[in-house]
């Protein structure tokens, strides 16, 4: 190997994962001078931590493979082999944490953390984006016997480990430590807020009953001083307490590479956590000749990442024409339109025509365009309809289309005219569309989908201002309706700030003297009133309606408290503004105080009956808040069982097995339970799924009738298991089929119905390992299935009843009344 | 919640079953004393020739519940809604019999067929009513740990327990020890009906070791309490997994009898059937 110090390369790769592999062998191929740095011991770090086995896909299908390395679906093995052979025709430094890039272009000076230092004419960064585990910071948190992962919680004996992390990551770990007692571990979960409220539920469930039985010690409000080598000194509460540690094992999260990257001085979209570098078309960041491929530049895929590596070495070496290997994926996704074939000159077209792409840079269109969908509609042809769900985002780039402003009359429309965006209130809110929208002339629509379209709105701050703007007036509109006009709203809008609440935070407060009126745009909110000194549930409020209007109406104090029921958000009019506007318009004024005599009703009802409420109002409000905490404030649609008719025999369970490959999405007994009322482990179709976060093939996605489901082109990463607070996502390959019913009614031929024993699957498979890939599953609420959810078809008695929360607060509510 | 979606199988739809067993059931009492039946008031007239005919279908449709209940294909089919019918057009199956017989029993295979069939009948009520009653106990008593949790935390507590003993004298020590090496939850679900408290050796250990603790003192006393104090927790523990099992045994056993006497009852009504029309 060349003695690196010595020379100046044509080109310094940094980050050995497939982008960086690939750009590497490209240029060992053309025989350009190159130099792969990698951080760890081995190649591409993030495939080398998949867990064993893995399988690999090798999404999109679609896209060709341009790369000197090999790239086809299989095991995690199989290909780091493959790569790890074909690596050794270029030259690669391992152990090379790269720490600091200087200099421009022709002239760049690398340094790596082990001091040592690297020229070179033009630097890619393919670092990825899982970023590095942060540290301890206290004295002693270099020592060698901390670590920050856990491989094999078994290969301990008899030592004092304390794990410091409150997420999911430590927990486990924890628990992993304790799994086997005759190990003799002494492990200390330490904590250094005063409960775990990052964890999923059953983690800290777990956890909790495993330091009751004196398995493991948990320490809250604690955090370590200083490490020594046999034990640390921690600060709790009551002072510093010295603790033995053979072994620290600390999970804190890791830091994303952002702060590296911009210290080489490259530029980002926007401070939002989102937010890629902003490139060229070329991969080129704002810092001439260093670039910026793979994760890191908005890839998730293998295959884009490889082929990245490729292109990002062909335009280096002077070939400019290469057209990227996704072309063919745009040419399809133009075919409605004529000459498909021009995608630059297409591309081109949509970014100046709609407003909101103005500010992408070419390369970002291409990103955002390969994730969406072209339309070209006739006049008269709907787009969608009031009560459709969706949560894309349209963008009008020819034509225009007309809007229903009023569902009773249909010939009341207004027009939205060409650049403009429509669909933004389903994206935002997460609620089904809120008017039907037609298209009024012949258009060309592009339909963002809504992990995209969060993505671009965080990549552009100026499209996320002007969309909140557009959102929150036609918001106002919808809500308010009465024929009312933007131009009628034009004062109260200059009022208008949007607000984030946090999930059990008062937005108002009873006896309150301010008079502003809030419009829920995210989330849902909890109108309680303070009755006898305890606060009585009253209603349910969610996304897409007004709160705080009767202070405003009647000049008085605030006669009940609004909370968060999630993490939400809202509009804040101010109260003057919004009485001269209803001052202004009788009409309106009518309706709302219409909406209003209802809340008051009830407000009267209560007070009237203060004294003899106590017990109804009570047990339905600790039954309102558990199922609040229980995550049906965001829930669309969830399974609850009615234990007082739940027989226990699990046929809900075996029948969801049954429709779904013989794997059972839902688990009844487990899950909480309160006066009767249980809810499973199963999933909620949240309004803004936790799932859907990061996802990298963009998998998961609502369906016409509201579910939440995950398509076959799940890579099986395991993203949205970890995501999901309820612990409903399960990764799992297909069970084996099985005889028929009729052979095991009457021969007791297999398991018979449902979701086969492990031991009946490995007989089965005849001691060959499984095959194929595992896969997130989870509840779809039997999408595609006649007759809907089988769970609650199969139940016997009654028990299992699907909800959305509307439905069920409301129910209740008349219980009290 | 809207209360059409959310009701019990018993007043699935306000009981549309229900009021259709009983209009059919008084229509056929009715008919049955109204007229004068030839040759004689049993499965020989047209009359009798229809209940038989419709109690036979019956008989076969309610005991395609079982496989109703197993094939789980798509439809818009309801088990509640089967389950509803069952049991209600079950119970006027008990007056469409009664009445196909003219009440003329004697000891033969029709009169054992017809004894067969109130066995399932009156099994059927005994399910309905352990359905009403039970769940709502068994909810109760498990108060949100899943039976695979209450066993793990008795693995937790017996060790708890095992290691807690280590301090006790010899002699103690080893009977916790027996105790703990013998396995006191049985799984056949008539044990698991009548397995009791009284017999329980954790629940002996521990009152034996309440009555020993008090002749004793100093760091051998105070482990005693500590390990009765584990002892508690055992037991109540255990007396909380034994209700469970009772519970779900009381769910089940009741179809241990429903069930064989439907395939019977279905064997000896075809030997019924057979017999009426080859001997008469
Ligand atoms: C569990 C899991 C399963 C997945 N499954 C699939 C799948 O089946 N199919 C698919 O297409 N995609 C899958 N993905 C996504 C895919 O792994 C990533 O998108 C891809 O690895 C990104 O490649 P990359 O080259 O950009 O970066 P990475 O693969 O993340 O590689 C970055 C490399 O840079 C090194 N590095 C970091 N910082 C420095 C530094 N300062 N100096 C030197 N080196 C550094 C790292 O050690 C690492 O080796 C999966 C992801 C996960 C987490
Ligand atoms: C001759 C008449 C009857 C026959 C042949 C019959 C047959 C059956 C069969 C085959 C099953 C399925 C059991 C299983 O597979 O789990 C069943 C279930 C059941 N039967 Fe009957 N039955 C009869 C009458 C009744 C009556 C009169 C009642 C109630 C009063 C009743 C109540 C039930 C109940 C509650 C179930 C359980 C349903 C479930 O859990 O899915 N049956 N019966």
């Amino acid at each position: 190997m060349v003695k690196q110090s010595d020379i100046k390369f044509d080109v310094a790769i940094i980050g050995s994962g497939p982008a960086g592999l690939s750009a590497a062998g490209r240029a060992a191929e053309l025989g350009m001078s190159h130099v792969l740095l990698e951080k760890t011991d081995h190649l591409s770090d993030t495939i080398f931590c998949y867990q064993k086995g893995k399988h690999i896909m090798a999404t999109p299908d679609a896209l060709v493979l341009r790369s000197e390395f090999e790239f086809e679906a299989g095991s995690r093995e199989d290909i780091l082999d493959r790569w790890n052979s074909k690596a050794e025709s270029i030259n690669v430094s391992l152990n090379a944490e790269v720490i600091e890039i200087k200099g421009k272009k022709e002239n760049f000076i690398i340094k790596t953390k082990a001091g040592d230092t690297i020229e070179a004419r033009h630097v890619i960064l393919g670092i990825g984006t899982q970023g590095n585990p942060n540290t301890m910071r206290c004295p002693g948190g270099d020592k060698a016997h901390i670590q920050y992962s856990l491989d094999d919680p078994d290969a301990y004996f008899d030592e004092d480990i304390i794990v410091i992390g409150a997420g999911d990551a430590g927990i486990e770990n924890a628990l992993g430590l304790i799994r086997r007692p005759e190990l003799e571990n002494r492990v200390i979960i330490m904590n250094r807020r005063a409960e775990f409220s990052r964890a999923k539920d059953a983690n800290v469930k777990a956890l909790m009953s495993a330091a009751a039985d004196g398995r493991m010690t948990i320490m809250t409000e604690s955090e370590t001083q200083e490490v020594y080598d046999k034990q640390a000194d921690v600060s709790t509460k009551d002072g510093i307490r010295t603790v033995a540690a053979d072994r620290i094992i600390a999970r804190l999260g890791s830091a994303p590479p952002r702060k590296f990257i911009e210290s080489c001085g490259v530029e980002f979209a926007s401070t939002d956590r989102l937010a890629y570098p902003t490139l060229s078309p070329k991969f080129e960041t704002s810092v001439p000749g260093l670039y910026v491929i793979g994760a890191l530049a908005g890839y998730p895929l293998i295959k884009h990442c490889m082929n990245q590596g490729y292109d990002v070495i062909e335009n280096i070496n002077g070939n400019t024409d290469l057209k990227p290997a996704d072309e063919p994926l745009l040419i399809h996704l133009f075919r409605a339109l004529p000459n498909p074939e021009a995608v630059s000159e297409w591309l081109e077209f949509l970014r100046t025509k709609i407003k909101i792409f103005n500010g992408l840079t070419p390369l970002q269109m291409r990103e955002f365009m390969l994730d969406s969908k072209v339309h070209v509609f006739d006049p008269k042809k709907m787009v969608f309809r009031r009560n459709d769900v969706g949560d894309s985002l349209f963008c009008i780039a020819e034509g225009a289309v007309a809007v229903r402003i009023d569902p009773n009359d249909l010939s009341k429309t207004i027009t939205i005219p060409e650049g403009e965006i429509f669909g933004e209130a389903g994206l935002i809110s997460g609620r089904r569309r809120n008017a039907s929208i037609f298209a009024e002339t012949r258009s060309i629509l592009v339909e963002v989908p809504r992990n995209a379209a969060r993505k671009l709105l965080a990549t552009v701050p100026a499209v996320q201002a002007s969309v909140d703007r557009t959102a929150t007036e036609r918001l106002l509109l919808a809500i308010l309706g009465q024929g009312l006009q933007k131009e009628d709203l034009s004062e109260i809008m200059e009022t208008a700030t949007l607000e984030t609440i946090q999930a059990n935070e008062y937005l108002i407060e009873e006896d309150a003297e301010d008079a502003d009126v809030f419009i829920i745009r995210v989330g849902s909110m909890v109108v309680e009133k303070e009755v006898a000194g305890n606060n009585v549930f009253l209603a349910y409020v969610p996304a897409g309606a007004y709160v705080g209007e009767m202070a405003m109406l009647e000049d008085g104090r605030r006669t009940a408290s609004v909370k968060a029921a999630v993490k939400s958000e809202v509009i804040r009019l101010k109260g003057e503004a919004f009485k001269t506007l209803l001052a202004a318009k009788p009409k309106l004024r009518a309706s709302v105080i219409e909406k209003f005599a209802d809340r008051r009703a009830l407000n009267s009802y209560i007070e009237a009956n203060k004294d003899s409420f106590g017990g109804v109002a009570d047990m339905f409000t600790a039954r309102a808040n558990f199922l609040m905490k229980q995550g049906l404030g965001e829930a669309t649609d969830a399974l609850l069982i009615d234990e007082k008719l739940c027989i226990g025999c699990d046929n809900c369970e075996v029948a969801c097995a049954e429709s779904h490959d013989g794997i059972s999405r839902l688990n009844r007994e487990a899950g909480t339970t309160f006066d009767h009322l249980h809810v499973p482990t199963s999933c909620r179709h949240c309004e803004h799924p936790h799932c859907m976060s990061d996802c990298p093939p963009n998998a998961i996605r609502r369906a016409p009738d509201g579910e939440v489901f995950i398509d076959d082109s799940c890579i099986g990463c395991g993203n949205c298991e970890r995501y999901c607070p309820y612990g409903v996502i399960q990764m799992a390959r297909p069970a084996p089929s099985k005889p028929s019913l009729f052979s095991w009614i009457a021969m007791g031929a297999g398991p018979g119905p449902g979701q086969p024993p492990k031991a009946w699957i490995k007989k089965k498979a005849k001691g060959k390992a499984p095959s194929g890939p595992k896969q997130a599953v989870k509840c779809d609420m039997c999408k595609g299935i006649t007759g809907g959810a089988a769970c609650v078809r199969a139940c016997p008695t009654g028990a299992a009843i699907r909800v959305s929360p509307e439905e069920f607060l409301d129910a209740s509510r008349s219980k009290v009344r | 919640m809207a209360q059409a979606k959310h009701s019990s199988f018993l007043t699935y739809r306000g009981g549309r079953w229900a009021k259709f067993a009983l209009v059919f059931s008084v229509i056929c009492i009715g008919l049955y004393f109204a007229f004068d039946f030839e040759p004689v008031r049993n499965g020989g007239s047209w009359y009798g020739y229809t209940l038989g005919t419709i109690g036979a279908l019956l008989i076969l449709w309610l005991a395609w519940l079982g496989v109703r209940k197993r094939r789980y294909n798509p439809g818009n089919w309801s088990l509640k809604a089967w389950t509803s019918a069952h049991v209600y057009l079950g119970l006027s199956l008990l007056v469409i019999g009664t009445l196909h017989t003219g009440l003329q029993f004697g000891w033969n295979v029709h009169t054992l067929a017809y004894a067969l069939m109130v066995l399932v009948i009156l099994s059927g009520m005994f399910g309905v009513y352990f359905y009403i009653t039970v769940p709502r106990r068994m909810s109760d008593n498990r108060a949100e740990a899943s039976q695979v949790e209450m066993l793990d935390e008795l693995e937790n507590v017996s060790r708890l327990l095992r290691e807690t003993s280590l301090s006790l004298q010899d002699a103690d020590t080893q009977r916790i020890l027996d105790m703990l090496a013998k396995t006191t939850l049985k799984s056949g679900v008539m044990t698991r009906l009548r397995d009791s408290h009284v017999r329980c050796p954790n629940a002996r250990a521990l009152k034996d070791f309440k009555v020993a603790v008090r002749t004793i003192e100093g760091d051998v006393q105070r482990g005693m309490f500590d390990v009765i104090s584990v002892l508690e927790r055992r037991d109540s523990l255990l007396g909380r997994i034994r209700r469970h099992q009772r519970y779900r045994a009381l769910l089940e056993l009741w179809l241990w009898i429903h069930i064989p006497a439907t395939i019977t009852l279905i064997a000896l009504l075809i030997v019924h059937i057979i017999a009426v029309f080859y001997y008469q």
